[in-house]
């Protein structure tokens, strides 16, 4: 044996340790087993819960059917029943497990019986276990009992035993995971005397059920099989337990085995032969199918799709591979596995076509395999195998119109030649005609082509081949040459025409790429969740034909209770709950799904790496189609990838601006307490003298003055900063009026009367300016900031000129001063919030400009400040405007 | 000025605010009546009858523009709104309220207590004079004569009708709105450029000097008073 063989891999270790943990959360799953009714499951059950109840455990009863057995009923009086909900079906009224009732209680264990139960239409999940699964989620052990005809992989061998057909089946996995399994056995003997005493059913339904199914061949053939099912489990637990304490022994092999299916029916059959075959060599099972060329029909893509959903139920990783040599795709896809052994079905042959065809491919599977080992598992002879081997035969689904095409070609071609054959000769028009048939070929389906094919040697030997005008051949040399055109015509055809259909399916498949390439890339320019959510919902209604919803996490890490754009989709509460729950427990759920498909659309949870993020809904029309499902699986992923990218970018933007808010408070405290204090000192010192001492009268007034004035730049101050919060807040909407800028100038120049007194002041504005439309209360503002900044910086005396124009749609606003101009760095930074120019005059808060530029963009213009030509600053504003016609 | 018996409501709850207006309002001549909030202050108007109310829009119990339209439902006499906010908006909708005139705060007195004098006036004359005039201005209301330093002004009936409007209610902030829709006609209270290039008209024919304009005064994204 290979050494390292005798040590646990770590990552097995690793992933059997995590299993733990994972199950130390969970409730416990303890599973009482029984080879079939009557054996006393739910007595069993009802037994533990009471020394569980004794021990202190607080113990519900979620569901138990006691059939009307006394002693049954007697052992389950003690518990606290959650009452059944009812639900209404149709007419009648039923009876099921309360879910939700259950997870509020919240006890420490609940018995819940008949655990592979179909659930009524219109509950939360279609089946008990996946009820099951949600109460041990939330922490709650569960007891519950299973027959063995319930688990799906043994379904079908009961039915052939007992030949009733079981519906209410246990996908494999949730027997095998389950914590503990109690085998609750009986003999045959006992079991038929319980029935016999009535015990389990009345008398008259006894007697029906001993000569249907209660045959002691049927009992024990089914409590074998039960038996062996503990007994592997038992097996592979000692096997966990030897590995997980480190424990040398005999490992099993590392067998890995691959199934390989079809889109047959008896693949069914082969999916739980193997299942079983891997379980008996304790090794994984994954399965595979091929696409080929082969064009399925709606019943073999049904059949497909039923085989990969039982796959998954039976717990098997299924893969679908694109490739047209079904032998290389599935070794190549063994290799990479390391698969070890190999399953294939043995088809029943029908013909010696199909003979040849599949004896090829076991042929060649087990020469490509080299040490990998083939199994070939037989058809068997099922209850109802209705199977029928369909070989890749050319279809002859074409429309008449092909056919008539074809044969018109032929025909035509023919005639024509039939004129010059003299000058060609005979033998060169076989050529025209092969020549033909080819051409068809890449328009035509299979059918038409075998016409032309047909038609065209018969026209050749009836037309051509000498003598003419009979379907006689005289030269075995023109013999041979007919068999040969008429091979090559067929060749031609159905090779083309597969090699089209290769092509359809692989133009489908590129399309689906390019789609995924598009959708990556269109995401990729856009930035915002209502863009990005805009293009998913357009591009799942390109690609997919349907209509969509997307539901986002919140801030608190809900799910938010609206649809986060436009949709045509309706959404009730009930649709709400779903989508909750979809979150929740990142499963999908709605219609066409095993949870609550009562539900109007299915509802996908979106992924991110680290949580869910949120759910899409489809309104789907009809379940999506194998080639559908996996473009959505690729689809999805990259949406909900760039929506957590998203989520992620507001994040780090709000820890930036954060970051520069603090930046932003330090510099005004730094500006603002300077700012602050100056006047707040001037007027506490002046009030105080005043209220002291008895001055002069002109000492008072000027006391007075400097209160007014310190008062006048405290306001100014405020100013500014509400306007500042104004612009950062993002709360400006101008109110855009007609205005009349003589009106505005004249209104700043007035309240700017004091400052403006030492300066001449030049105002270029036409009479005939038109109205403009703009905000007079924001402009007054800009034009007061500039004018009082040109005050700050220019000589007394000097000239300030204020300039207005308009010049096609845009309104253009120059203030010119001779003052200091600009250094290169305040032409960088002259209007950024407290910035102050390196020439400043002290006083002033640096917000003024910042202020101005603000204003203005929330006009839609733009303002730039640049160096006069013979000293001096130059601001120009740049408006978009509408002007009335109105003079 | 005024008698002895002129009181003023004063409804602001900044004891400071209240404090100053208390010394200076007394000053000058008028009884104060001061209320802290809301409810407070619509019972005392209905006590003390008051000539005016001065009323701040932030109020700790209920918001200024309800106690305004509380107010108005019986109470007849001018409201000055005093209001931190410059949001013209708020001030626009107090007018259309049924306020007479508003000053934002920080004030200053003079022109507080003018505001005050007018309010008053305004609401004590019958102003049914046939000739109103302002200085060299004299507008003649029955007969539709304008003159200036006596020469005859000509205007426009529209020119006429707006000067007429604003002139009566001297010293009042009238609404765009409100102009448009005495001079205009309620079709037209969103048609602002008629009254920007009329009143631009308007100034060139009767100021003195129309970019100083004395008359007819622009309030930024309000409306315009006549007079000060």
């Amino acid at each position: 044996m290979d050494f390292t063989d005798h040590r646990p891999n770590p990552d097995e270790l690793l992933a059997s340790i995590k299993e733990k943990d994972e199950k130390e959360k969970r409730g416990k799953l303890k599973i009482f087993f029984g080879m079939c009714a009557g054996v006393g499951k739910t007595y069993s059950m009802l037994e533990a819960a009471q020394i569980e109840k004794k021990k202190g455990a607080d113990v519900v009863i979620g569901y138990v059917e006691t059939h009307r057995r006394k002693e049954t009923e007697a052992l389950a009086d003690g518990f606290e029943l959650i009452p059944r909900r009812k639900y209404k079906y149709r007419t009648a009224t039923l009876e099921e497990m309360d879910l939700d009732a259950i997870i509020a209680r919240r006890p420490q264990i609940v018995l819940v019986d008949e655990l592979a139960h179909t659930n009524v239409p219109g509950s939360r999940h279609s089946k008990r276990y996946l009820d099951v699964q949600e109460i041990l989620d939330n922490g709650i052990h569960v007891f519950t009992t299973v027959n063995v005809q319930h688990l799906e992989s043994r379904s079908e061998i009961v039915a052939q035993i007992t030949g009733i057909i079981v519906r209410e089946t246990l996908p494999d996995d949730v027997f095998e995971t389950a914590d503990d399994v109690e085998l609750v056995d009986l003999t045959p003997d006992e079991l038929l005397q319980r029935l016999g005493e009535g015990k389990v059913y009345t008398p008259e339904r006894s007697r029906e059920a001993v000569m249907n199914f209660f045959r002691k061949g049927n009992i024990t053939a089914l409590r074998e099989m039960a038996l062996r099912i503990v007994a592997d489990r038992v097996d592979k637990q000692l096997h966990d337990y030897m590995q997980l304490k480190r424990i040398k022994g005999p490992w099993k092999s590392g067998v890995r085995l691959l199934v390989a299916v079809s889109y047959t029916r008896q693949s069914n059959k082969l999916l739980r032969w193997a299942k079983n075959l891997a379980d008996t060599m304790g090794g994984t099972l994954q399965a595979i199918y091929v696409e080929t060329s082969h064009d399925l029909t709606n019943s073999e893509r049904e059949n497909l799709d039923k085989n990969i959903s039982l796959a998954k139920q039976l717990g098997i990783q299924f893969r679908i591979i694109t490739h047209a040599d079904k032998v290389k795709a599935i070794v190549d896809f063994a290799r990479k596995e390391n698969i070890t052994h190999i399953v294939v079905g043995k088809p029943k042959v029908r013909n010696l076509f199909t003979l040849f065809r599949l004896g090829n491919f076991i042929n060649r599977l087990v020469r490509f395999s080299g040490d990998i080992d083939v199994y070939i598992l037989g058809s068997g002879s099922g209850i109802d195998d209705k199977y029928k081997y369909r070989a890749s035969l050319p279809s002859f689904t074409s429309s008449l119109n092909q056919y008539l095409t074809s044969a018109l070609t032929v025909v035509i071609t023919a005639a024509v030649f039939f004129f010059i054959k003299e000058f060609v000769g005979y033998q060169v028009v076989s050529f025209m005609l092969l020549f033909v048939v080819s051409i068809l070929a890449f328009f035509l389906g299979t059918g038409p082509i075998l016409l032309a094919a047909t038609l065209s040697s018969l026209s050749w030997d009836y037309m051509f081949i000498p003598p003419a005008y009979t379907l006689h051949i005289e030269r075995p040399e023109d013999m041979l040459m007919l068999a040969m055109f008429f091979i090559i015509a067929l060749l031609n055809g159905v090779l083309t025409s597969r090699v089209k259909r290769q092509e359809t399916k692989i133009r489908i498949r590129e399309e689906r790429t390019h789609a995924l390439y598009n959708l990556a890339k269109e995401l990729s320019v856009t930035s915002g969740i209502d863009d990005v959510l805009d293009v998913a919902v357009k591009d799942i209604r390109k690609y997919f034909t349907l209509e969509s919803a997307f539901f986002l996490k919140g801030e608190s890490g809900k799910l938010e209770s609206k649809v986060c754009h436009e949709s045509k989709l309706q959404f009730s509460d009930n649709e709400w709950s779903i989508a909750e729950w979809t979150f929740k427990h990142s499963t999908r759920a709605g219609k066409f799904t095993d949870t609550l498909p009562s539900g109007q659309y299915t509802f996908y949870p979106l992924t991110g790496n680290t949580e869910n993020i949120g759910v899409v809904a489809l309104e789907h029309k009809r379940v999506f189609t194998q080639g559908e499902e996996q473009f959505w699986e690729g689809f999805l992923p990259q949406i909900s990838g760039k929506i957590e990218r998203e989520f992620l970018r507001a994040e780090a933007r709000n820890a930036f601006v954060l970051s520069e808010s603090e930046k932003l408070y330090k510099t005004l405290f730094n500006s603002i307490s300077h700012e602050l204090r100056i006047p707040v000192a001037t007027i506490m010192g002046a009030s105080d003298a005043l209220l002291a001492d008895d001055y002069q009268p002109e000492t008072r007034n000027a006391l007075y003055r400097e209160i007014g004035i310190a008062s006048v730049r405290l306001n100014r101050l405020i100013e500014n900063l509400l306007n500042m919060s104004r612009l950062d807040s993002g709360r400006i909407s101008p109110h855009f009026d007609w205005c009349d800028l003589h009106d505005l100038v004249n209104k700043v120049t007035q309240t700017l009367a004091a400052e403006l007194k030492p300066f001449n002041l030049h105002v270029v504005l036409a009479d005939e300016m038109p109205l403009v439309k703009i905000d007079f209360g924001l402009m007054e503002q800009v034009l007061h900031n500039l004018l009082l900044n040109a005050t700050q910086h220019a000589p007394e005396g000097s000239s300030i000129r204020l300039k207005f124009f308009y010049d096609e749609g845009w309104l253009m606003i120059q203030l010119m001063d001779r003052g200091t101009g600009f250094t290169a760095n305040d032409l960088n930074m002259v209007f950024n919030k407290f910035y102050r120019g390196e020439s400043a005059v002290s006083g002033g808060t640096g917000l003024g400009l910042s202020i101005v530029k603000g204003f203005v963009e929330a006009h839609n213009g733009a303002i730039i400040a640049e160096n006069r030509n013979n000293g001096g600053a130059k601001f120009t504003i740049k408006i978009p405007t509408e002007i009335s016609n109105i003079y | 000025m005024s008698s002895e018996n002129e009181t003023i409501l004063i409804i602001d709850d900044e004891v400071q605010i209240r404090r100053l207006l208390e010394i200076t309002l007394s000053a000058n001549g008028y009884k104060i009546s001061e209320a802290s909030t809301g409810k407070n202050g619509i019972a005392k108007a209905a006590v003390t009858h008051p000539v005016l109310i001065i009323l701040d829009l932030g109020l700790p119990d209920m918001d200024g523009q309800e106690v305004l339209k509380k107010l108005r439902e019986w109470y007849q006499k001018p409201i000055l709104i005093l209001s931190v906010r410059n949001f013209e908006e708020d001030i626009v909708k107090a007018l259309d309220r049924g306020a007479n005139d508003y000053l934002t705060k920080p004030f200053r007195t003079g022109e507080l207590l003018a505001r005050i004098r007018v309010a008053i006036r305004q609401s004590n004359s019958s102003s049914d004079k046939p000739i109103l005039s302002f200085g060299s201005l004299s507008i003649d209301l029955v007969n539709h004569i304008v003159r200036r330093n006596d020469e005859i002004v000509k205007l426009t009936s529209t020119e006429f009708s707006l000067l007429a409007l604003l002139a009566k209610n001297e010293g009042r902030v009238l609404t765009h709105q409100f102009i448009l829709k005495e001079v205009w006609g309620m079709g037209y209270i969103e048609q602002t450029q008629y009254l920007r290039v009329f009143m631009a008209q308007l100034r060139k024919k009767i100021e003195e000097n129309p970019a100083k304009p004395q008359l007819l005064n622009t309030e930024s994204g309000i409306g315009y008073r006549f007079g000060h």
